[in-house]
């Protein structure tokens, strides 16, 4: 990203010569998605050119299964951040949906009536969250701090220092059974919860850039105010964006219990960090009105590859966060710098 | 009243003040003095330069030109602490105690009495408060935070706290807006209590009544000059009113071009908390009718209520012949009721986002497909075919509407809401802060609109364009309909006297 910066810098300078090619560095600047596209690129040939192992399908395969949940959780994220919100929660969440699942599949009950179960427990936590919201109008921030402890705290209660294990095949295969994938001359193939985050992300993308009633949130993140004067439903759709955040940590944590086969109390602890940061880095502003949800996992891509080059590389993994932080405050440095550029205009 | 031995010199003078902002020039050339121990009241119609120049008295805003002169010797007020420091002392009509602090700490805020090393002497800083409170007949317990306090007993205390500086000059900006007759009553006796006492007040107030009760003097202001000042005796309300508005109507506003149609909309009756009480009043097809009456008499509340953005306590809305029930904006637009609100920047547009956006905002329902998706491309072409018939400069209909002067926004906010194809528009103060070409622009869409049929409600508290658009005048006043004047019939100063509740009788 630094690059990026200085290379516009630098062409700023030479100001007469280089008009069209200007155009171009300014195009990708204005676009998120471009310009982290083209970052990762470059980040992925950078390390392809190091290291050996990066560009093995293996490798790939790992990246994209460990951030998998996480970019699900990232969808519900981008369209809260869109809106003026945001959930501390779902990373409790995720855990809670996992841990009731798990008990719910002790008692022998069939996998089609635990998953569903597991899936509202999410979007209860998600709907208490956005009814506090909305109306109590208790702040976002102080809600789900609330509620993140409160489903942290069940967790610990219902799972006990325990592991739960032994959820049956029929289970486990939503997280570890894989589809092949025949590509003319490359045969691969990708697991199951690759799959979902992909189909997800792909639906979510479009109808938040498309649909008339998620295109509403823009309006509501840009001023809310005004919005309710123009009779958008604001606070029917916080409660929905919230609840949906809700149901999507549960479907991640359900994913995530289906891939371990057993409970974790400390599955999900520090996702929503990890998940607020990529979708920053993805173009969506604290201040809401902005963000697509394509950023947010392209944002959630460029993490993991930095966390899987920190491994091939040989760097102790502690320096993962300081390396994750780093791209945050560069993320926003470019973001505010830009706006600058554009308000001088 | 009788005619008071004046110190020579005055306390405080200022001399042909210039104070331009882009686009505006608010204060041409203003000569103003204020004699010891005066109570001078300093009037004129919003935007005629009155707050700009307490501003400048109060060292908040610097002068292009001219000269201060306080006591006889030149002064420049450099900060508003500096102002204090030389004894001017201002009280906004805005709020500004510190909420969470005790009415004490706020009545000698920066300026409490010590024990030495800094320490506060809580005993003096109670007792010296609940004096000042006595003095004013106010029992309030000087440890109460003042956000226990009413808004009333707040700006007593807001007073206080300006008198707790010993000023030389008081400058209350429309002390009373918030006041009840009694407490009006007890500032008022406080007021001429200041003036035994050699301090010099600037009164400023829209309510004609309270000046000839108080002042000494009176500025009148219009468009940045100063129109005239006269001694309270030998004036009265009429000419007062005369001098405020005395411009000649341009004519910017054009003419009806079509038939008054059928009604549109009927209001019975309608109340919402204190500030709407029962008001009823309909509108016709093509019809534009005028909303006039002072700030505070619940004119853009009462327009809230019927679109439902404050859902109405009691009362009926009829459209077209049929009761409807509106509990939301939503409803509002579904039954053909547009509000244009008066707040373009804060509650009105989405300044981050482009042209074409706001365009669609309150009609995004008829711009998507059956699956709900919206359409891009009919929105851009709708967009453009706004832009090009309201004549909206702006390079493109992606260009973000923040970097759009303040008569285009005022412009694309109609648009958004002629989108929603209503037939009520309710249009609050729609143009305040423009300049007077796009104004002019935005009566023609009004006429333009009106002539579609849309029956048009126009809140206004600029009585020059109440009377050159309006085909009928509304006078509200405390929350209900107080007068109606027809279009040849109405004059700036029976609409004055009827919103300010002088000689109904006159008005009716």
């Amino acid at each position: 990203m630094a690059t990026s910066a200085a290379v516009s810098r630098a062409e700023g300078s030479k100001a007469d010569r280089k008009a069209r090619e200007r155009s171009v560095v300014r195009a990708v600047l204005d676009s998120h998605e471009a310009l982290l596209a083209v970052i990762i690129v470059v980040v992925g040939v950078v390390l392809t050119c190091t290291s050996r192992d990066f560009c093995a399908w293996p490798n790939l395969h790992a990246i994209l299964l460990g951030m998998s949940a996480e970019s699900i959780v990232a969808i519900g994220m981008t369209m809260l951040l869109v809106s003026g919100g945001f959930d501390l929660s779902v990373g409790s969440t995720m855990a809670l949906t996992g841990v009731v699942t798990a008990m719910m599949l002790k008692t022998g009950a069939p996998v089609a009536v635990c998953v569903p179960i597991g899936l509202g427990v999410g979007a209860a936590v998600g709907l208490i969250n956005g009814l506090v919201v909305a109306h109590v109008r208790i702040n976002p921030f102080i809600t789900t701090l609330g509620t993140m402890g409160i489903a942290r705290g069940l967790v610990y209660v219902l799972n006990g220092d325990k592991t739960i294990t032994g959820l049956g095949q029929s289970f486990t295969a939503i997280g570890q059974g894989s589809l092949t994938v025949d590509l003319c001359f490359v045969r691969f193939s990708v697991q199951y919860p690759i799959i979902a985050a992909l189909i997800l992300v792909v639906i979510f993308d479009l109808l938040l850039r498309r649909s008339k009633f998620f295109r509403q949130t823009y309006y509501i993140g840009g001023n809310e105010k005004a919005a309710f004067l123009c009779g958008i439903p604001v606070n029917r759709m916080k409660v929905f964006m919230f609840a949906l955040t809700g149901l999507l940590a549960a479907v991640a944590g359900v994913i995530t219990l289906a891939r371990f086969g057993s409970t974790s109390v400390s599955m999900g602890v520090g996702l929503e960090l990890k998940v607020i940061t990529a979708v920053v880095i993805g173009g969506a502003s604290l201040s809401g009105g902005a963000g697509t949800i394509l950023g947010a996992f392209l944002g959630s891509l460029l993490m993991a590859i930095i966390a899987d080059a920190l491994t091939l590389l040989g760097v102790n993994p502690y320096w993962n966060n300081v390396v994750i932080g780093g791209a945050l405050l560069t993320a926003v440095l470019i973001d505010t710098l830009n706006k600058r550029r554009k308000g001088q205009l | 009243m009788e005619d008071r031995e004046q110190v020579p010199g005055p306390i405080l003078g200022v001399e042909g003040i210039v104070k331009r902002f882009p686009g505006v020039l608010a204060l041409d050339g203003v000569d103003f003095s204020l004699a010891r121990g005066e109570i001078h009241a300093l009037v004129g119609e919003n935007g005629a330069g009155k707050s700009t120049l307490i501003h400048v008295l109060g060292g908040i805003l610097q002068p292009d030109a001219g000269r201060i002169a306080l006591d006889g010797a030149p002064a420049r007020f450099e900060s508003p602490r500096h102002a204090a420091d030389l004894g001017i002392s201002i009280v906004f009509q805005e709020l500004t105690l510190a909420p969470n602090l005790s009415v004490a700490e706020n009545v000698f805020f920066n300026r409490q009495p010590t024990l030495g090393l800094g320490i506060v002497d809580r005993r003096a800083l109670y007792g010296r408060t609940e004096d000042a409170l006595r003095s004013f007949g106010l029992e309030i317990d000087p440890r109460l935070p003042a956000k226990r306090l009413s808004v009333a007993m707040q700006q007593m205390v807001e007073i206080l706290k300006a008198l707790a500086r010993g000023p030389r000059v008081l400058v209350l900006d429309e002390p009373t807006a918030s006041l009840g007759a009694a407490e009006t009553e007890l500032l008022f006796e406080k007021i001429r209590t200041l003036r035994v006492s050699g301090c010099s007040v600037i009164y400023v107030s829209h309510h004609l009544s309270e000046i000839f009760r108080l002042a000494d003097r009176v500025t009148v202001l219009r468009d940045g000059r100063r129109v005239d000042t006269l001694r309270a005796c030998d004036s009265d309300e009429a000419k007062l009113a005369s001098l405020m508005v005395g411009r000649e109507v341009r004519d910017i506003y054009g003419a009806r071009t079509t038939e008054i149609g059928e009604e549109v909309l009927r209001v019975e009756d309608v109340h919402k908390g204190k500030k709407v009480r029962g008001a009823s009043f309909s509108v016709r097809a093509g019809e534009i009718l005028g909303l006039a009456g002072l700030v505070g008499a619940g004119r853009t509340e009462t327009g809230r209520a019927i679109f439902g953005a404050d859902p109405l306590d009691s009362g009926r809305l009829v459209v077209r012949g049929k009761a409807v029930r509106v509990r939301s904006p939503a409803e509002a637009i579904r039954h053909r009721i547009a509000y244009m609100t008066e707040d373009r920047k804060e509650q009105g547009l989405f300044l981050k986002m482009t042209l074409r956006e706001n365009c669609v905002a309150a009609s995004l329902d008829c711009f998507r497909n059956a699956l709900g998706m919206l359409q891009e491309k009919v929105i851009s072409t709708h967009a453009e075919t706004m832009c090009a018939l309201f004549d909206i400069a702006t390079p493109s209909v992606r260009q973000q509407v923040r970097n759009l002067s303040g008569g285009n926004q005022q412009k694309v906010l109609l648009t958004m809401w002629i989108g929603t194809q209503p037939l009520v528009l309710i249009v609050d103060e729609p143009t305040r802060g423009v300049d007077i070409g796009a104004k002019s622009e935005i009566y023609q869409l009004l006429r333009q609109s009106a002539a579609r049929g849309i029956g048009i409600v126009l809140i206004s508290s600029d009585l020059t364009e109440v009377l050159g658009m309006c085909d009928r005048i509304l006078v509200m006043r405390e929350g209900r309909i107080a007068g109606e004047f027809a279009r040849g019939d109405a004059t700036e100063e029976k609409i004055i006297a009827c919103a300010a509740g002088v000689a109904p009788e006159a008005a009716a």
